[in-house]
C-alpha cells in the first residue's frame, strides 16, 4: 500500500518522504525471452534508489519501464498513488519522470544550452501559434525557463562550454550534459542510467559528488544503475539486487551487503 | 558604358529574381529534409496541389465536381459564390495542415524507422497520388491565379535606370513581392527553429528520436507541424509560380530545378537554400546571356544540373550543409 503520510530523516539529515513510485509484480518478455519476472519493489521521495546486478540481469529494462520505453506485459507501475496507464515515452517524460541513457542520448547538433532548454518543454506551455508569433506570453516564458538553465548550468560547472555544440564535448563533460537536461525538466524522479561507466576516477569521483549535491539541493528523487559497486554503496539509501531477471535483494546498502543470495550471485567471494 | 554590360546587369537582377522562386520551393524541401530526414520527392507537386486548392476555393468550384457529375448524372461545377483571396489563402493554410496530419498518420507514422530510400519511395507514391486527387478535386485544366499581387514592370525601377544608363530595366513586379515574400518567411522560420520552443523540439527530433522522447516530445506532433510548415511554404511558392505562369501540372515539375538549388546550398540549411536558389537563378541567366549564343542557346535546361554535378564532385556536402564525417 502507498504510505505517503511516512517518511524519515537519514544520518545525514536529507529528508526521505512517502512511496512516490510503486512497482507492482512487473514481468516484462521479449518473445519467449523473459528479461524481468515479477519483481515488486517502491520508490521513496528524496532518496537515492539503485538498481544493481550483473550484466544482462533485466536493470536498464526496468528503467526503460519506469520511463515508458518498454511497457511489462504483467504487473503495475503506480505513480505518486495512480495506477499508471501503458503510455508512451514522452507522456512519461510530461508526467515529471527524466532520465539519462547508458550511451548518451544527446542532441549532437545542437549547443550544450539549447540540449538543456529541450529538458525545460514541460514546463513550457505556451502553444503552436503563440510561441510562431513570439508574442508577450511566449518570450516571458523563454525568459524565466531560460534562468532556470542558467542555474542548472551553474550548479553542474558547465558554463563555459554553453555556447559548444554537444558534439565536440569529452565523453565526461557529455554525460554532465545530460544529467543537466534532465534535472532541467525538474523531475519528480530523476533516472540514471549507469551515469558512471566508461569514466575514470577523477569523473567518476566528479559525477557522485554531482548525484549526491542534487539530491541534498533539490531533494531530487533518484534511480541510478550502477555497474560500480564502491559507487553503489556509498551513495544511495536503498539499493535492489537483481539477477536473471528476478529480484533477488532489496535493502540498505549494509543489508544488501550481507545478504548471502547477494553475495552468490553478484559480489562472489568476498575480497576483505 | 557598353551595352552588353547595361544588358547583363538587367539579366543579373533578372537571374536573382528567378532564384528567388527557385529558394522558395527549395525551402519546403529542407525543412522537411532537416526535421524528419525524408527526401520530399512530392514537395512540387504540394506547391501544385494548394495553387489548385486556392483557385478553387477562390472561384467557389465545387470539389470532385466532375466526380459528382458522372457518377450522378448532375451538372455541379460553381456554387455560385466567390470567395475573397486572403480568407481563400486562410483556408487553403487550412487544407495544407489537414493534408500534413493524413499524410502523416495514413503514410509516415506507419514507416518509423525504415530506411531513407524506402521513406523517399514513399514520397514519390505520395506525388504521383497527390497529382490524381489534385485532378480528380479541382479538373485538370490550366487556371489562372490573382490575388491582387502586383504584376507587370515597375515603372520605378525603369524611370531609375533609364535616367542612369539611358536603358530601363524590366524587372517584374511580381519578382519583387516574391523577394520579400521569400525573406520574410526565411528570416521567420530560422527564428522560429532557433528560438522557439517547437523550433527546439523540432531540431531536437532531427537530431535523436530517443533523447527527444525522453524529455517529452511527441514525434508525431512535430512530424505533423513539419509538414502543415512544408504545406504552408508550397503555398506560398504555389502562389507565387501560379500567379507567373498559371496554375498547371507542370508547376509540379519546377520541384526538379530545386534539386540542383539543394546540391548548392545543401540540403540541411535554410539559407542555404535560398543562396543555392540565388546562385542558380543568376548562373543560368547569365549563362545563357554570355555562352548561350555561342552554344545555340537553351543552355537554361542544363545548366542548373551542370553546376549541381561540379558541386557534387568538390563539394558533397553543398555550400551550408553539415559536414559528414564518418569516425573510423
Amino acid at each position: 500500500m502507498l504510505d505517503a503520510s511516512e517518511g524519515h530523516v537519514t544520518a545525514d539529515g536529507r529528508k526521505i518522504g512517502g512511496v512516490v513510485m510503486e512497482m507492482r509484480n512487473i514481468t516484462l518478455r521479449f518473445g519467449g525471452v523473459v528479461a524481468i519476472k515479477d519483481i515488486s519493489f517502491d520508490i521513496r521521495e528524496g532518496e537515492i534508489r539503485a538498481i544493481i546486478g550483473p550484466n544482462g540481469a533485466g536493470k536498464s529494462s526496468m528503467l526503460n519501464v519506469i520511463s515508458g520505453f518498454y511497457n511489462p506485459q504483467e504487473g503495475e507501475v503506480w505513480y505518486k498513488g495512480q495506477k499508471r496507464p501503458p503510455m508512451k515515452p514522452y507522456q512519461v517524460a510530461q508526467q515529471g519522470i527524466a532520465r539519462t541513457f547508458q550511451n548518451i542520448a544527446l542532441f549532437e547538433g545542437m549547443s550544450v544550452l539549447d540540449n538543456v532548454m529541450t529538458g525545460r518543454i514541460r514546463q513550457m506551455k505556451t502553444g503552436l501559434l503563440a510561441q510562431a508569433l513570439w508574442k508577450g506570453r511566449a518570450e516571458a516564458e523563454e525568459v524565466a525557463n531560460r534562468a532556470a538553465v542558467e542555474k542548472i548550468i551553474d550548479f553542474l560547472e558547465i558554463q563555459h562550454i554553453r555556447k559548444t555544440p554537444v558534439s565536440r564535448l569529452p565523453y565526461g563533460l557529455k554525460k554532465r550534459v545530460e544529467l543537466a537536461r534532465a534535472l532541467a525538466a525538474e523531475p519528480s524522479i530523476l533516472l540514471l542510467d549507469e551515469p558512471m561507466a566508461g569514466m575514470n576516477v577523477e569523473e567518476k569521483e566528479d559525477m557522485s559528488r554531482f548525484i549526491l549535491d542534487v539530491n541534498d539541493e533539490f531533494g531530487t528523487t533518484t534511480v541510478l544503475i550502477e555497474h560500480d559497486m564502491g559507487v553503489v554503496m556509498d551513495l544511495s539509501d536503498r539499493v535492489v539486487v537483481m539477477d536473471y531477471g528476478k529480484k533477488i535483494g532489496d535493502g540498505t546498502p549494509e543489508e544488501v551487503r550481507s545478504n548471502q543470495a547477494v553475495i552468490d550471485a553478484y559480489l562472489g567471494v568476498a575480497h576483505d | 558604358m557598353p551595352d552588353s554590360v547595361i544588358f547583363g546587369m538587367e539579366v543579373f537582377l533578372n537571374g536573382l529574381m528567378a532564384g528567388v522562386l527557385y529558394a522558395l520551393v527549395a525551402l519546403g524541401f529542407v525543412l522537411i529534409y532537416k526535421a524528419s530526414g525524408i527526401f520530399n520527392y512530392a514537395q512540387g507537386v504540394l506547391a501544385l496541389f494548394a495553387a489548385l486548392t486556392l483557385v478553387g476555393i477562390m472561384e467557389g468550384q465545387v470539389p470532385f465536381g466532375h466526380l459528382i457529375n458522372a457518377v450522378f448524372g448532375t451538372n455541379l461545377h460553381h456554387f455560385g459564390w466567390e470567395v475573397p483571396a486572403l480568407l481563400a489563402i486562410a483556408l487553403t493554410a487550412l487544407v495544407m495542415v489537414g493534408l500534413a496530419w493524413v499524410v502523416n498518420r495514413l503514410v509516415f507514422h506507419h514507416l518509423v524507422g525504415q530506411d531513407p530510400i524506402i521513406l523517399f519511395m514513399a514520397t514519390i507514391g505520395l506525388a504521383y497520388f497527390l497529382e490524381g486527387f489534385g485532378d480528380v478535386t479541382w479538373g485538370a485544366d490550366i487556371r489562372k491565379l490573382d490575388v491582387g499581387l502586383p504584376q507587370g514592370l515597375n515603372p520605378w525601377i525603369d524611370e531609375v535606370t533609364y535616367n542612369l544608363f539611358g536603358y530601363g530595366f524590366f524587372i517584374d513586379n511580381l519578382d519583387l513581392v516574391a523577394t520579400v515574400v521569400a525573406a520574410i518567411l526565411v528570416v521567420a522560420l530560422v527564428a522560429f527553429a532557433q528560438y522557439s520552443k517547437h523550433g527546439r523540439a523540432m531540431r531536437a527530433v532531427a537530431d535523436d528520436h530517443q533523447a527527444a522522447l525522453s524529455v517529452g516530445i511527441s514525434l508525431n506532433f512535430i512530424w505533423v507541424m513539419v509538414w502543415s510548415l512544408a504545406g504552408f511554404v508550397a503555398l506560398v511558392a504555389g502562389i507565387m509560380w501560379g500567379t507567373k505562369m498559371g496554375v498547371q501540372f507542370s508547376l509540379s515539375l519546377i520541384a526538379l530545378k530545386a534539386l540542383p538549388v539543394l546540391m548548392l546550398g545543401g540540403f540541411t540549411s535554410i539559407p542555404g537554400a535560398i543562396v543555392g536558389g540565388l546562385i542558380i537563378g543568376v548562373g543560368e541567366k547569365m549563362f545563357e546571356f554570355a555562352i548561350g549564343p555561342l552554344v545555340g542557346g537553351a543552355t537554361e535546361n542544363w545548366f542548373a544540373y551542370m553546376l549541381a554535378l561540379v558541386f557534387l564532385v568538390f563539394r558533397p556536402q553543398g555550400l551550408f550543409g553539415e559536414k559528414i564525417i564518418e569516425r573510423v
